[in-house]
C-alpha cells in the first residue's frame, strides 16, 4: 500500500503496475480530472492548494483503513495537488484484489473518505479570467457532489 | 501565549497570509481560536475547522504551547 501527495503528472501505468499480483483476478483504476464544466461555467484550470504533511497522513490513514476493511494490501492513491490544467488528473487510485467486488468497492470507498476528509481545497478558474475557491461556495451550493 | 495558526484557501486569501499569529490566555481552546480568527477575518468565509497537530479537534479542545495549529475550511479534494 502507499499514498502520496505529488506536484507532477501522474502516471496511472506505474500505479497498475504497483498494485499488479498474481493473486489479483481484478484491478480497478479509479481517476478524477479537471472537469470543463462547473454548475455551468466553463472551466480552465483547478489551482489545487493543500495541508500538505496533514494531506499526507490522512490519505495514507484512508489507504490503511481500506486494506483492512476490503482485505487487499495492494493499493495506491495520489492525490495531485498546484495548477492543474483541463483533462489532467488530480486523483488516482488503483486497487488490486482477487475479486472484482471488493476491488470497485475499495477503490469507491476511498475517493469518497478523500472528498469527506482530506485538507485539500480547489480554487476554479474560469474562462471569464475570474476565479473561485470551492470551500466558499459549499454554505450556498447544498448537497456538495 | 502566542500560537501561530495556518491558513488555507478561501481563509488565506481573506487573511492575505498563509499563517497568523494570536495571542491567547493560556488554556484557550479550539473555539477561543475561531473566534480570534473570526474578528480579523471581516468577511464572509465558509465556517472551518480546526486541526492540532494535523488531526482535526472538538471546539472545547485545550491549544499547549508548541502546537501545530491550522484552520481547515470545508474540504473540496478530488
Amino acid at each position: 500500500m502507499r499514498a502520496a501527495i505529488v506536484t507532477r503528472p501522474i502516471d496511472t501505468a506505474a500505479l497498475l503496475a504497483e498494485v499488479a499480483a498474481a493473486a489479483n483476478g481484478a484491478t480497478v483504476l479509479f481517476t478524477g480530472s479537471v472537469r470543463e464544466l462547473s454548475d455551468g461555467r466553463a472551466v480552465v484550470g483547478i489551482d489545487y492548494d493543500a495541508y500538505e504533511s496533514m494531506a499526507g497522513e490522512e490519505l495514507t490513514r484512508i489507504v490503511r483503513e481500506s486494506t483492512e476493511r476490503f482485505g487487499t494490501m495492494h493499493v495506491v492513491a495520489e492525490h495531485r495537488i498546484g495548477s492543474l490544467e483541463l483533462g489532467e488528473l488530480s486523483v488516482a487510485i488503483a486497487v488490486g484484489h482477487p475479486h472484482r467486488g471488493p476491488a470497485f468497492d475499495a477503490a469507491r470507498h476511498i475517493i469518497e473518505e478523500i472528498k469527506l476528509r482530506l485538507p485539500v481545497w480547489k480554487q476554479e478558474l474560469f474562462t471569464d479570467g475570474t476565479r473561485a475557491w470551492v470551500d466558499a461556495r459549499i454554505d450556498a451550493h447544498a448537497p456538495q457532489p | 501565549m502566542t500560537i501561530r495558526v495556518l491558513l488555507f484557501a478561501s481563509w488565506a486569501d481573506a487573511l492575505g497570509a498563509r499563517s497568523v499569529d494570536l495571542d491567547l490566555a493560556d488554556g484557550a481552546t479550539a473555539a477561543d481560536v475561531l473566534s480570534a480568527l473570526d474578528a480579523r477575518a471581516g468577511s464572509q468565509l465558509p465556517r472551518p475547522a480546526l486541526a492540532v497537530n494535523r488531526c482535526i479537534v472538538p471546539s472545547h479542545a485545550r491549544i499547549a504551547r508548541g502546537d501545530e495549529v491550522a484552520i481547515i475550511p470545508p474540504v473540496a479534494g478530488g
